[in-house]
């Protein structure tokens, strides 16, 4: 029998500390509305983070132990504040026969926050409305305008990088100085204007001003070791540190949440969870709680409530938890620029990226043969070298001695590398449920995930394929990768980082089989180009691998109708008026938008909600 | 400590702590004394996966593959054959690499009339390498030894290029704070004249 802990009843209990529940953990706190944080990883601090480290401060220099990196096994990103992984020890998931998907979870305060791109793009208007737009997927319950004093909020309190564009694709927001360009981002931005296509400023969730007692960004490239100044944005250390400062937040590190406990009258009364540090499941009382998982996690966390009263699980009376699961559609290639070869060096470290193609083609959808749209981000730079920088240009040049050195130092920062980030439209082939049989270390069933890519993912896919070509060549460039499976980051492979595990080496011109002429579709002063066909279904087309992105959102969806959709326009169950859910597992839709902007926009205005009902009573 | 003593407790907890996964989690502070205690070692490295001889010949090849040059430092300073051999010491498939192939280089140096491969002339020791080093000489009786040296290619930079030598050597200008981003209008300028952009 779990062990219930204490007889208190809190106000709040959050499950998860990324984006969604730091944010409801920061707002509720400053509310004065007490929090009791439950996170399934341990605790994090400054300290923990490996920023301004060398390669040669690590025994194995990123090669991982037993040079695992040489083996094609994953090296447990050695200087990254990635906690977790596709694998989790103890932690399994099954992938359904004839589908391919990869979940990768961190369990760690802060979550994936730590160590992500950091790209905090708005949605735009008519990306709340897609099926009124095209007649495919779903619409959200609620519109730009619901959304947008969130996403005011959320930058003046985050601090995001940008340039006021007015383009309607990309909403400009609350922005604070963005970098200049760096050598590459100048030469992108022109082979972009050539074809048509407008690269602006990045948006990225960085303070390059003082706020709220961080101070600005350092320019030190490492966003993705954790930020030790609290320069950029992790829930850890921007949210949930000073929201534990107020008093008012307690935090419970090392807990796996098992299931909701229900009342005769449904509603949720305690969270039950395992002390990971024991073993040994518990239960603490609650007023009202919010998810805030992860979309996959906060989907099992339900199907897992199962009672007599919930056969279907939790808030499952729509049988559509679980569903409408989502990704974004990945794609990258890069390129060796010659022009950059023997250019006076400089520190190009900066932040994450400093330039960017927002969707340029929304309005011109007849020109094309999918539906939606993506967005581009860009790499390259003189990165610090690490194990793998150098091993593309090894391979090709051959030999030894001064020459290859040679070779390598003519190479060095001359990689720019591209990434579609592109919508997925929801379909009824890719979703998650409960596995019949598997279960994790502490016997907590585990999912099954069923995934399929629909032609309009392929054909998007070939359409940046087309486009990024035309790009990168208009620049001389060579084409060095067309980025195969996995979706590989072209920032990590452009900028030479080459540690992100099994990361294969450039092969210039192996790329598949050209198409086309080299002009971009859609492009403004395209010289009569035919644009992209419809692909032959026979192509392989070099789509990322399901997951792989690590934007899985959907799977406990808002909507108007209790019948179709387990929440309502406030992320509150239909079927459970005092449970919440506040990570991407509302989502509709999957927009070209990294979800993350969103994520903090939702749950913030999900917060102030929440606190609202408990005041009328309500909840 | 003993320098024995130190590195089985370096190698003890490397290995607990990655195969916990706990390594990205121990402290900056911790691991920057894991590496100082280290590559104080590096000055009389005992080999702990090759021979003696293994080593000697391997470090010979990492000092073939990345050179003194103009005065400035290679992978012999770089302590490349230790980092290949400390790694070879936790996997035994690495080391097999390793262990077979310097066999290899060794026979075909005894085939080609000398000795072995250590005491071969530098113009010897050379002849071979500009067969072996690349992949279009390949024939049956070669690629053993083709397959090896593009291992120890691969691995000798990656040691060299991690090592403060090799950043230096690369010009690597960044990993410190700044107090602001600076334009690099020079290297703009040098790159749209050299792309006609």
């Amino acid at each position: 029998m779990p062990q219930v802990s204490t007889t208190t009843v809190h106000d709040v209990v959050v499950v998860g500390s990324g984006a969604g529940g730091g944010t409801v953990t920061n707002v509720l706190a400053n509310m004065g509305v007490s929090v009791l944080l439950l996170e399934a990883g341990p605790m994090i601090g400054i300290s923990d983070f490996k920023e301004h480290m060398w390669p040669y401060h690590v025994p194995h220099r990123g090669a991982g132990a037993k040079g695992q990196i040489y083996f094609n096994q994953p090296t447990g990103f050695t200087y990254s504040a990635t906690f977790g992984g596709s694998q989790l020890d103890g932690e399994p998931y099954t992938v359904a026969p004839g589908s391919d998907f990869s979940w990768f979870r961190s369990r760690v305060l802060g979550g994936r926050t730590n160590h992500y791109g950091r790209v905090t793009l708005r949605m735009a208007d008519y990306d709340f409305k897609p099926k009124t737009t095209d007649s495919l997927g779903f619409d959200w319950p609620i519109s730009y305008e619901d959304i947008a004093p969130y996403y005011d909020k959320a930058e003046r309190f985050i601090g995001v990088t940008g340039s006021i564009e007015n383009i309607r694709s990309a909403p400009d927001g609350i922005f604070n100085a963005p970098a200049a360009l760096r050598a590459h981002d100048v030469l992108v931005q022109r082979a972009c204007a050539k074809n048509g296509i407008r690269a602006v400023a990045a948006r990225q969730a960085v303070t390059t001003v003082p706020r709220n007692g961080r101070p600005a960004c350092h320019y030190c490239g490492q966003c993705g070791r954790g930020c030790t100044t609290a320069s950029n944005y992790a829930a850890s250390y921007v949210q949930i540190f000073p929201a534990m400062k107020t008093g008012k937040v307690q935090v419970i590190a090392n807990a796996m949440a098992r299931e909701l406990v229900t009342d005769a009258s449904g509603k949720v009364t305690a969270v039950s969870y395992i002390d990971k540090t024991n073993g040994s499941e518990k239960q603490v009382r609650c007023r009202t709680v919010v998810l805030a998982a992860s979309a996959c996690e906060s989907a099992r966390l339900l199907l897992n409530s199962k009672s007599s009263r919930h056969p279907q699980g939790l808030a499952n009376s729509s049988g559509k938890v679980g569903r409408y699961l989502m990704d974004t559609v990945g794609f990258s290639m890069s390129a060796m620029v010659p022009a950059l070869s023997g250019m006076p060096h400089y520190n190009s470290d900066g932040y994450g990226s400093h330039l960017y193609v927002p969707w340029w083609m929304w309005d011109r959808h007849k020109e094309l043969n999918f539906p939606r749209g993506y967005h581009v981000e860009v790499g390259g730079g003189y990165g610090m070298p690490g194990v793998n920088s150098f091993n593309g240009v090894v391979n090709r040049v051959e030999g030894y001695g001064t020459s290859l050195k040679q070779a390598i130092r003519d190479e060095y920062g001359t990689s720019i590398g591209l990434s579609g980030r592109g919508e997925m439209i929801p379909n009824e082939k890719s979703f998650c449920e409960i596995d019949p049989e598997v279960k994790d270390r502490w016997g907590i069933p585990v999912l099954r995930f069923h995934w399929e890519w629909s032609d309009h993912e392929l054909n998007q896919v070939r359409h940046m394929q087309t486009t990024f070509r035309a790009i990168l060549e208009a620049m001389g460039g060579r084409i060095a990768t067309g980025g195969g499976r996995g979706g590989g980051r072209g920032t990590a492979a452009a900028t030479g980082m080459g540690s992100q595990p099994g990361q294969q080496a450039p092969q210039t011109g192996q790329n598949g089989p050209q198409t086309g002429v080299p002009t971009v579709p859609g492009g403004q002063p395209s010289s009569g180009g035919p644009g992209q066909r419809a692909g032959n279904a026979a192509a392989a087309v070099p789509i990322s691998r399901g997951g792989a992105i690590i934007h899985e959102v959907g799977t406990v969806r808002m909507g108007n109708d209790p019948q179709s959709s387990p929440l309502n326009k406030f992320c509150q169950a239909h079927d459970v008026k005092n449970l919440f859910v506040a990570d991407a597992a509302p989502f509709v839709s999957n927009a070209d938008k990294n979800p993350t902007h969103t994520i903090i926009a939702l749950a913030w205005r999900t917060a102030e909600y929440l606190a609202e009902e408990m005041r009328k009573g309500n909840v | 400590m003993s320098e024995i003593t130190r590195r089985d407790v370096l190698r003890r907890l490397g290995a607990t702590l990655m195969a916990t996964g706990v390594l990205d989690r121990i402290s900056a502070q911790e691991v920057h004394h894991l590496a100082m205690a280290q590559s104080g070692s590096n000055g009389a490295y005992t080999p702990k996966a090759l021979s003696d001889h293994e080593y000697q010949t391997l470090v010979r090849l990492t000092d073939l593959i990345i050179p003194v040059e103009n005065g400035k430092p290679g992978a012999v300073a770089a302590g490349a054959a230790a980092w290949i051999d400390m790694l070879a010491s936790e996997n035994s498939q690495l080391k097999d690499i390793y262990t077979k192939g310097l066999t290899w280089i060794d026979a075909e140096m005894k085939r080609r009339g000398s000795a072995d491969f250590v005491s071969a002339t530098p113009e010897q020791q050379t002849a071979l390498l500009d067969v072996i080093a690349y992949r279009r000489n390949s024939t049956p009786a070669l690629d053993t030894g083709i397959e090896f040296f593009t291992w120890a290619r691969r691995m000798t930079v990656d040691a060299f290029y991690t090592s403060e030598i090799g950043i230096a050597d690369i010009d690597y200008r960044g990993n410190h704070p700044q107090a602001a981003y600076v334009e690099p209008t020079e290297a703009i300028a040098y790159a749209l004249k050299r792309s006609g952009l």
